[in-house]
Order: structure tokens, then sequence, then C-alpha cells
């Protein structure tokens, strides 16, 4: 079983980048479970949405504690949500920032993790570039993809067709594939230092 | 057909499935996705015939359902936590009438305190009121049994509700198999009351029954129920036949054969508690579930056969009689061969506390043990209730405890579980 954690704030489409990643995964033949934290939704308030995927049945409905994988969706929480609890030794870490893991003062909290399953992506600006609003879901999923190798670029898209209308989709497919690129040239980098 | 979508829309294709004749409902957290997911079908007249009738409250739901199902129609609706109790003598008055009426309870807590989350209170405060009480335990079958719920509804002329955990079900996307309209008229006839308000051949439903018939007529309700205990297994079987798969029946059995130890339980907690089972088998422990999936009627025959290799019964219930203890574990008790001191109760998840591996291998071990309270509450924070019993017998003025108990917890907006 493979469990993401996705963390962000109300308005910021967390809840949906679950409920597509759990798509994507369907579609790949696989068993996928999305939910959200149930909160009173405000916009702004912190949410939280989880997303597991397996080869066979899940049963499991606890909150997902132990993460194989975050994706953070606003670096504001960093200071006000125990954003990385219980994320797995080997786990992987995608961050919404322009900035650097050193430039956020995560330097020493990476520095226990694997270099090239720590990635940032701009995905506000790609998604204000391709979708015209600061909606980061679809490039953090983009970015997913490629750095944990769970599902496809592929899968994303098609998952993101289901759930959106057409322009709304291509839009946000573009900028998946933005971050995705983007993501992909990170760990290149890090693979080499 | 093989779908990934969200439990409410699932139970919403199934409903429309069902062709229901009419549908009304007052939006309530967290049924409201299933009757708007209806509403759309109906107003896309992707669901025809069917009227979609928006009411000013869950009393007026539950009385127009009454009224529709009286005049012949096929009635839907759902709601959940202060709407069911809202619609309550409405919702007595539905099986005391005998109309066969489906309702859809998104299980939420009841207040005060206000609260969204999920846990039984709700339906089980109306375990008595003489409708047929279902618990899915995940979304393929919170879909499957509102199927079977039409047909057990309309053949006996009782109203069945349908209970599926709010939140963890209801905005769960998982993996369904949708059923075709084929098999779904296959399983499920048309409906033909048994009584019907029709202008042409005027009838007067709903007559005062004085001492001299009133026991009879709540001894006929009672007798309809048992005759459920039959054909609730009997249309699982068929429904297996037809759909292919497994789905309602009265109890659904995990390890018991051999188990020194059988988990009671209702709902989708069971998939932790499987998942909390295996793991603990791995390590020898011969420990078993018992999933009820029928609550009323209460299935006893059932359930004391399926505990009757059972040492020890955990009965963990998201329900709390307040003076009592367990509700569920009430009704084991009464059906399980042994001694009632060999029944344990754990009251978890209450409001939406979450049920996890860790909390329920902790309590599962100590009934192994023999070191189990036999009232437990998972998890419960002993130290934040002390502190306000403690303030309690220091001073008179405390003020209201909701809110004194929040001020102790300081912020818990950006807790993850």
């Amino acid at each position: 079983m493979f469990q993401v954690r996705i963390h962000g704030r109300g308005g910021q489409g967390v809840v949906t980048a679950a409920e597509v990643l759990s798509v994507a995964g369907f579609r790949e033949g696989r068993h996928a479970q999305a939910f959200p934290s149930f909160g009173s939704e405000r916009t702004g308030a912190p949410v939280v949405a989880f997303c597991r995927l397996d080869t066979k049945p899940i049963r499991l409905r606890e909150p997902i504690l132990a993460p194989d994988a975050l994706i953070i969706q606003d670096p504001t929480l960093l200071h006000q949500v125990d954003v990385f609890g219980g994320l797995e030794a080997d786990g992987y870490i995608l961050i919404n920032t322009s900035r650097s893991f050193e430039e956020l003062g995560l330097e020493d909290f990476a520095a226990g993790f694997r270099a090239e399953r720590m990635c940032t992506v701009p995905a506000t600006e790609i998604a204000l570039k391709h979708v015209g609003r600061p909606l980061p879901n679809a490039a953090l999923l983009g970015g997913f993809a490629a750095i944990s190798s769970q599902i496809s670029l592929e899968s994303v898209s098609a998952a993101i067709r289901e759930k959106f209308p057409t322009k709304v989709a291509e839009a946000n497919i573009a900028a998946a594939t933005e971050a995705h690129a983007f993501v992909t040239q990170e760990m290149r980098e890090a693979a080499r230092a | 057909m093989l779908k990934q979508v969200e439990g409410s829309a699932a139970v919403a294709e199934a409903v429309a499935l069902c062709r229901p004749q009419v549908i009304c409902a007052y939006p309530i957290s967290p049924q409201t996705h299933i009757v708007e997911g209806l509403g759309k079908l109906v107003s896309a007249g992707q669901l025809t015939p069917c009227e979609f009738i928006n009411v000013e409250s869950e009393f007026a739901a539950m009385s127009v359902a009454i009224g529709a199902s009286a005049a012949g129609a096929r009635a839907y609706t759902a709601t959940a936590s202060q709407g069911l109790l809202f619609m309550a003598e409405a919702v007595f008055n539905a099986a005391g009438l005998g109309l066969p009426i489906v309702m859809t309870v998104a299980n939420r807590a009841i207040g005060a305190p206000i609260n969204i989350w999920n846990d039984h209170t709700d339906a089980l405060s109306q375990r008595d009121c003489g409708w047929i009480q279902l618990f899915a335990e995940d979304n393929q079958e919170a879909l499957d049994l509102h199927i079977q719920a039409f047909r057990l509804a309309e053949q006996l002329s009782v109203p069945v509700m349908v209970c599926m955990d709010g939140f963890i079900l209801t905005h769960a996307y998982e993996r369904v198999d949708m059923p075709t309209q084929e098999q779904v008229d296959a399983y499920l006839p048309p409906y033909d009351p048994r009584q019907v308000l029709d202008p042409a051949d005027p009838v007067s439903i709903g007559a005062m029954v004085g001492p001299e018939a009133f026991m009879e007529v709540r001894y006929l309700a009672h007798a309809k129920q048992r005759q459920a205990l039959e054909l609730i297994p009997a249309w699982a079987s068929e429904f297996r036949q037809i759909f292919g798969r497994e789905s309602g029946g009265l109890t659904h059995s995990y390890c018991i054969d051999d188990a020194d130890i059988v988990v009671v339980a209702l709902g989708s907690v069971l998939g932790t508690i499987k998942d909390t089972v295996d793991a603990m088998r791995e390590r020898g422990v011969k420990i078993g579930v018992l999933g009820i999936t029928c609550f009323r009627p209460w299935p006893s025959a059932a359930v004391r056969a399926a505990l009757s290799g059972a040492k020890r019964v955990v009965v963990l219930e998201k329900s709390l009689a307040v003076g009592l203890g367990g509700i569920v574990s009430n009704n084991v008790s009464a059906a399980y061969h042994g001694s009632a001191d060999d029944v344990y109760t754990v009251v978890a998840g209450l409001g939406g506390r979450s049920i996890t591996r860790t909390s329920l291998t902790r309590v599962f071990d100590a009934a192994v043990d023999g070191t189990l309270e036999h009232l437990t509450f998972l998890d419960l924070d002993t130290s934040l209730v002390e502190r306000v019993l403690a303030r309690e017998r220091e001073q008179r003025h405390t003020g209201p405890i909701a809110e004194g108990i929040l001020r102790d917890l300081g912020v818990v907006a950006a807790k993850i579980g």
C-alpha cells in the first residue's frame, strides 16, 4: 500500500487533488481510496486529504498517520501544522514553493531523507500561467507523478479530464505537464549532486 | 461497471436505478451530496417519471414521503443527525402505517455539543421506531443495500433505513461496481402496494385504534420484522445470483471459526478492525470479527450461532447509552450463550474521533489478557475529563462544559488525525 497525505488550505483544491489521484490510480487498475479530513470547511483554514493506493482492496479507514508521500500545497503551513508527522524515512516530499528547502529553513530536516525524494515546485506560478487562478493542485499531481513513480502523468491527465469540463481540464493538464517536467529535472540534478 | 466515485454519488446512482417516483429531502451534512446527485438526475430528465420535492424541513420530508408512499409511489428520502430527530414523529408514523419508504441515514453525531462528524447515535436513537435498519461496511455495500432495501420494504410494507457512515463513506472515493438497469429491474419488481389512497376508490389510512386492537397492530409490526429475518438472507442470496457478489444479509463473519475472542461492530469501522485482526492473527491470537449488517430486526439467532465458539466478546460501538453504556452490546449480551460478564463494551469514535489500528490493538490485546474493563471509552483523554471534574468540585459557577473543555485543550485546528 502507498499512502499519500495532502496538506493545504481551504479553497486550494486539496480534497479534489486526493480524489483525482484516486481516479488516476483506479485507471491504472489499482484499488484507491481518497477521503478528506472532515472539518467545517472554511477558505484559508488548514485542510488535509488522504489517498491510499494498493493492488488489493483497501479496508482501512483510519487517517494516514505514517504517509509514504506528502504533498504540501501551501508552504505557510510548515510553521502551523505538523505536516511532516509520521513520514516514513524513505518517504517523498513535494512542496509548492519557488524557494528551496534551504531557503525554507528545512535544510537540517531534509538531510534525514533521500535528496532525490525531496522536491519543490512553483505550482502556484505554474497554475497562474496555465489556469489563470492560483489553484496548485493539478500541477502538484503532475509533480507527484514524477517524484513518486506511483502513477503516470497520462493517468493524472485522464483523471483531470474525468473530473473537469474540457477547457478547465486542458489548462490543468498543461500545468501538470509543466510541473512534471520541472520535478523530473530537479530530481536529475539532485541525483547528480 | 467499475467506477471510482464518491460514496454519495454511488448511492444516488443506485437509488436512481431503483426508479423512485418521489424524492423529497432537506439538506443536512453529510447526506447532502446524495440528494443533490438525485436532484441533478431529475432536473436533467435522466430519472423519469420522478418528482423531486424540495421541502422546508426534515419533518416535511418524511411527511411528504408518507403521503407519496400512501398514494402508491416508490418514495425515497435521506437525512442525518438532528434531521432524523426533527422528523422522528413522522418516522414512527411511517412504520406504524406500514409504508415502504427507503431512507438513507448518513450517520452523524447528535448535539449538543453540535458536531457534524460521524457516529451512530442518530440511527440508534430510532432503533425501536419500527423501521428495518441496515448498516453498510463500504460504499459497494451501501449502494447494494439500497437496491435490497426497496425490495424488502415493498414486500413487507415496512420502511427501511440504510445507514452509512457520514463522511467516512459518503465522502470517500473508492471503487464500486455499478449494476446495470437490467440487473436492478430483474431484482426489483415494480411497487405493488397493499394499501393505496386512490380518489376513484376511496379508503382512509391512519385510523385511531383504541385499547381493543392497538396491541395487535403493534404485534403485527413485530411479526413483520421477524419475517424480515427470514427474507433478508434469502434475498441476499438472490442478489448474489443476479449481481455476482456478496452484499447484505444479517451478519458477516470473518475468521470466527476458531476464534476465542470475537469483535462485534457495525459499519465502516469493520474494515479497520479486520486489518487489526489480520495483524494479531499473525502473532497467533485467535480473534475474529462479526459484522452486524441488519441491526433491526435484531438477528438474535444468527448472532448467537456466530458467537457460539467465543470465550469473550468485544462489542465496539459508535454509540453510547448515557447512564448505561453500550447499546449494541446490550443486544449482543442478550443473544450471547455465555455469561454477560464475558461481553465487553468499547465505545469508540464518538463525534468523529479517529479509530486507529494502534488503539484497537491495545484494547483487543487487553481483552486477550483479561485486563479489559467491561466498559471502555477508546482513547478517552482522562486528564481532560479530570480537569473539568476538579473544576466542578472546586467551584460552583464553572460555566458551560463544552466551552470550558475547548479552552483547556487549546487550538486543535491543526491536528491531523
